[in-house]
């Protein structure tokens, strides 16, 4: 035994150094020889590990022994570092609608339970006109929108030109957190995920045929597509990242460990997370300095072409970002 | 084998096949790294409270922006932040000695910090992590939802010391050295797992009870005895323990 602790206490301290030295310098640049050096003691380690294990008397050896391993292990096997790292552009532009692409069918179900949800709004007033103040969000069920559309004829922006700052400021941070939320109730088998989705569907269906039906379609468009033409897909790509979660954690056709499923679609909903993200900042930004701002400050036409060269852009964005890179 | 640990814990095995273990945190030490947490979070806000009602003072607006975003900052990107940059570690799970780690016992992704804290809000549902808190209860491995999504989990930081015999056995005088012939035939005869056991009883004494610490010593000693008979007065007026003792000290310090 004792000869043992004689010749083995070297290597642990040995190792223990270097240790000390690869977790305060993750990257230390280290050359082939110092390398195989580290293995090499990490390896005779372990062999001592193996030589104490059955003596349970020696609890505080075998545990530091194990801490030596475990630390080893984790510095010998550790991922390489993501490959995104301080690439922040190239990884908007491609990574993030590579991720999209990769999952369009949890994109294409998304867009379904919206427009499904769209649907039932709209049947929803059309049955009960009386449901408005139910379903209409943020007061809109408490006026018509031709009165709105008066009272913001007369104000010509006064009112959000005082407070354009914390008004943008609050949108981007309540949409981040609505879309991150509706991602994280992917953890709900999707349940949660679709839920959201369906109910963010029923409030713009009954909101626009409320619109429609009282002969504001021109301003509703001038309100809506600047801001919800990044808005509303960035919620669905939330949605789409939730239920790629849920069907990582069900499993349907994968027979892969759940831990193992989850793994793969990690960097995407992570990707993907990032991207919705930068959308909700630039919907933010639109939606206070821009979308409430209505004739005659700023004339419909106008903001319906920038609606639609935004829808256009972000269209061809998601479907060609990155494609390039990823064919070669 | 005895598992090393008494609590719950993760065991593992590197690619070579050298079976280790790592201590799952228990709920209450990450409850109170949470609470240091919110107090840490608290802090940060109140800072950026005051700072941006100076910027309030020239443009109430740009203030009134600017401290709702860099709140939220705060409130989502502390835990990203600190976990990412401490590997796993917050200011409370510093302070509780626990730490994130990958499911299978590496060091996590960032893509796997930001996983986990993304899900904290369906954690926290309804209110105080009881979501989170359930499915932890009812995870093997202690993991929330936001952990089993991210593959992984919180273990302690136990640090475990080399063992010190050498400032154990140090400064007082063993009157069986004197005989080197008998210490060698003793070193010879001694077993591996009895001079281990001997040892270790040392080495934790002052946690056994008294009735407990007389037993085994005078066990030990017994045994120690039969293998080589040192001179009766070498060890005369020596107690069971201080027998062992002597005895550990020829077994395991360097000729």
């Amino acid at each position: 035994m004792q000869r043992f602790l004689l010749t083995a206490r070297p290597v642990w301290l040995e190792l223990e150094k270097a240790l000390d030295h690869l977790e305060n310098d993750p990257d230390p640049q280290w050359d082939l020889a110092r390398t195989e050096s580290f293995y090499r003691l990490y390896q005779q380690t372990s062999a001592h590990l193996a030589e104490v294990r059955h003596l349970t008397a020696e609890r505080e050896l075998r545990g530091y022994l194990e801490q030596l391993v475990a630390r080893s292990y984790a510095r010998i096997y550790v991922k390489g570092a993501e490959k995104s790292r301080g690439r922040w552009w190239q990884w908007f532009t491609s990574a993030f609608p590579a991720a999209v692409r990769r999952h369009a069918k949890a994109g294409a179900l998304s867009v379904a339970l919206f427009v499904l949800g769209a649907m039932f709004g709209v049947a929803a007033l059309k049955i009960d006109p009386t449901a408005k103040a139910t379903l209409l969000p943020f007061g809109h069920g408490q006026q018509t929108p031709t009165q709105r559309v008066q009272r913001e004829m007369e104000d010509q922006g006064k009112r959000i030109s005082e407070a354009r700052g914390r008004f943008s400021a609050q949108l981007m941070t309540h949409n981040t957190r609505v879309a991150f939320f509706t991602l994280g109730l992917g953890m709900t088998w999707g349940l949660g995920t679709i839920v959201m989705l369906f109910y963010n569907g029923v409030i713009l269906g009954a909101v626009a045929l409320d619109y429609i039906a009282d002969g504001q379609l021109i301003f509703l468009l001038g309100w809506i597509l600047p801001h919800g033409s990044v808005e509303i897909p960035a919620i669905l790509l939330a949605g789409q990242a939730g239920l790629v979660l849920g069907h990582a954690l069900i499993g349907w056709g994968n027979r892969l460990p759940r831990r193992l499923r989850l793994r793969a679609v990690l960097p995407d909903l992570v990707t993907m997370a990032g991207g919705v993200a930068v959308l909700l900042i630039w919907a933010g930004i639109i939606e206070s300095f821009f979308s409430q701002y209505h004739e005659p400050v700023i004339p419909y036409s106008l903001k319906i072409a920038f609606g639609v060269a935004e829808t256009l852009a972000l269209t061809l964005f998601l479907w060609r970002g990155g494609a390039n890179e990823s064919s070669l | 084998m005895k598992a090393l640990y008494n609590e719950p814990q993760l065991e593992l095995r590197t690619p070579e096949g050298m079976a280790f273990t790592l201590p799952l945190a228990g709920p209450v030490s990450r409850l109170l790294a949470v609470m240091v947490d919110v107090v840490a979070v608290s802090l940060a806000a109140s800072v950026i409270g005051r700072v941006t009602a100076l910027v309030s003072a020239f443009h109430a607006d740009f203030g009134a922006g600017l401290t709702t975003l860099l709140y939220f900052a705060v409130t989502v990107l502390y835990a990203i932040l600190t976990e990412w940059l401490w590997q796993g570690q917050t200011v409370g799970k510093r302070l509780m000695k626990i730490r994130v780690v990958d499911r299978d016992g590496l060091p996590i992704h960032v893509s796997q910090v930001v996983v986990r804290n993304l899900l904290r809000p369906v954690d926290m549902l309804p209110a105080f992590y009881l979501l989170g808190g359930l499915v932890a209860m009812g995870s093997r491995y202690g993991q929330r939802l936001g952990d089993l999504a991210a593959n992984t989990v919180v273990v302690r930081t136990r640090q475990w010391e080399i063992p010190d015999w050498e400032k154990l056995l140090a400064g007082k005088f063993n009157s069986m050295l004197e005989h080197p012939h008998l210490a060698a035939r003793l070193r010879q005869r001694a077993t591996p797992a009895l001079a281990g056991v001997a040892l270790d009883a040392l080495m934790r004494r002052d946690q056994l009870a008294d009735t407990a610490r007389v037993e085994l010593f005078a066990e030990l000693a017994a045994r120690l005895r039969k293998l080589v008979e040192f001179p009766a007065e070498t060890i005369e007026g020596l107690s069971d323990e201080q027998y062992v003792r002597n005895a550990v000290e020829i077994l395991f310090r360097s000729r």
